[in-house]
């Protein structure tokens, strides 16, 4: 029991020892890292714990034929909106987005929508908009989202172009 | 604010989804905390590795490299620097405002913010364990390219606009 837990937080013990090492050299980067970390982890604490039981709902209650009806291979323009639409009405970081793609590949979710609501969730999330908004104005934020959209969009074909399809159909299988 | 209203509808789903059938509820649950545990070692050395960076990197550090006439290379720069260090899309618009004060340039803030939001080279084994090592590798370079396309049409873009 122990043992495994050890190696399976062999990552997070290694960096944490190093860490604090680096704390005795220089007690002030140390101590500013730990307070950067420990701001990190409540920020994951506010946000991923519900988003994962939502994305249990999710997985249990959406039926598949629905997912793949409206953001599967044959979704077009639809299955590209709702992929952008996920990810604005987004909160959390980038990793928070990882776990969707869990459920959306289940679901049979076309490739190129589940890259696209992944930098959608990076790029275009509105619960940042307002901190764009105030730090950076009005011309920057909406010339970078003029920008981005498109981007967000072209990215996630050229993904999907690029992936070879023996390695899609085994990354659909895994996660069936 | 938002975490409560999170945490808020996600109690009164379950509830719901708890009154129309509770095997699927109790399903869905536990599924929910397997991810969560799953994501919990790596996630833990990530934000480590994350607090040391930013400690050790100071705003001043980065404008003195990014400055408006350091062109295309700072362009370039800019886009590796975002895609190695790894902050919150708030904190990013705010060290790219203060960026822009201490005498950075337009477009080297343009794709160090497009990368600091997009690419997470302290995330990729993360990723990889959701969408595969390839997709996740194509995912981070096509966004790399696209942020220095960014840094170089932003000036354009807004000029254009006003």
């Amino acid at each position: 029991m122990v043992k495994s837990l050890v190696k399976k937080y062999s990552f997070f013990l290694i960096v944490f020892f190093m860490t604090a090492v680096l704390t005795l050299i220089n007690k002030e980067v140390g101590f500013k890292s730990f307070e950067i970390a420990f701001s990190s982890f409540k920020q994951m604490v506010s946000l991923v714990p519900p988003i994962m039981l939502l994305l249990g709902l999710m997985d249990v209650w959406v039926p598949r034929e629905t997912m793949m009806k409206y953001m599967g291979a044959k979704s077009g323009i639809t299955g590209i909106i709702l992929a952008i639409l996920m990810g604005t009405l987004a909160a959390g970081p980038m990793y928070a987005a990882f776990p969707f793609t869990t459920v959306l590949l289940r679901k049979g979710v076309k490739f190129s929508n589940i890259i696209i609501f992944m930098n959608a969730w990076c790029v275009t999330k509105i619960s940042t908009l307002l901190f764009e908004l105030a730090s950076l104005g009005f011309e920057f934020t909406f010339a970078r989202l003029l920008i981005n959209l498109p981007g967000v969009i072209i990215m996630g074909y050229i993904v999907e172009a690029l992936m070879p399809k023996s390695e899609l159909d085994s990354l659909y299988a895994n996660n069936s | 604010m938002t975490s409560l209203i999170l945490y808020l509808a996600t109690a009164i789903l379950y509830v719901f989804s708890y009154s129309k059938d509770r095997d699927k509820t109790r399903q869905a649950f536990l599924k929910g905390w397997k991810s969560l545990t799953n994501m919990m070692p790596q996630f833990l050395g990530i934000i480590i590795v994350v607090g040391v960076t930013l400690a050790l990197l100071k705003p001043e550090t980065i404008s003195s490299l990014l400055g408006s006439n350091s062109g295309a290379f700072g362009v370039v720069l800019s886009a590796i620097i975002g895609s190695i260090v790894m902050m919150p899309t708030f904190v990013a618009f705010s060290t790219g405002s203060m960026l822009l004060n201490t005498g950075a340039g337009l477009p080297q803030v343009a794709a160090l913010i497009s990368t600091l939001t997009l690419i997470g080279v302290v995330t990729i084994p993360m990723e990889a364990k959701y969408i595969g090592r390839k997709a996740t590798l194509y995912r981070n370079l096509v966004a790399f390219f696209f942020s220095i396309l960014v840094g170089f049409v932003i000036e354009k873009v807004v000029e254009i606009l006003w």
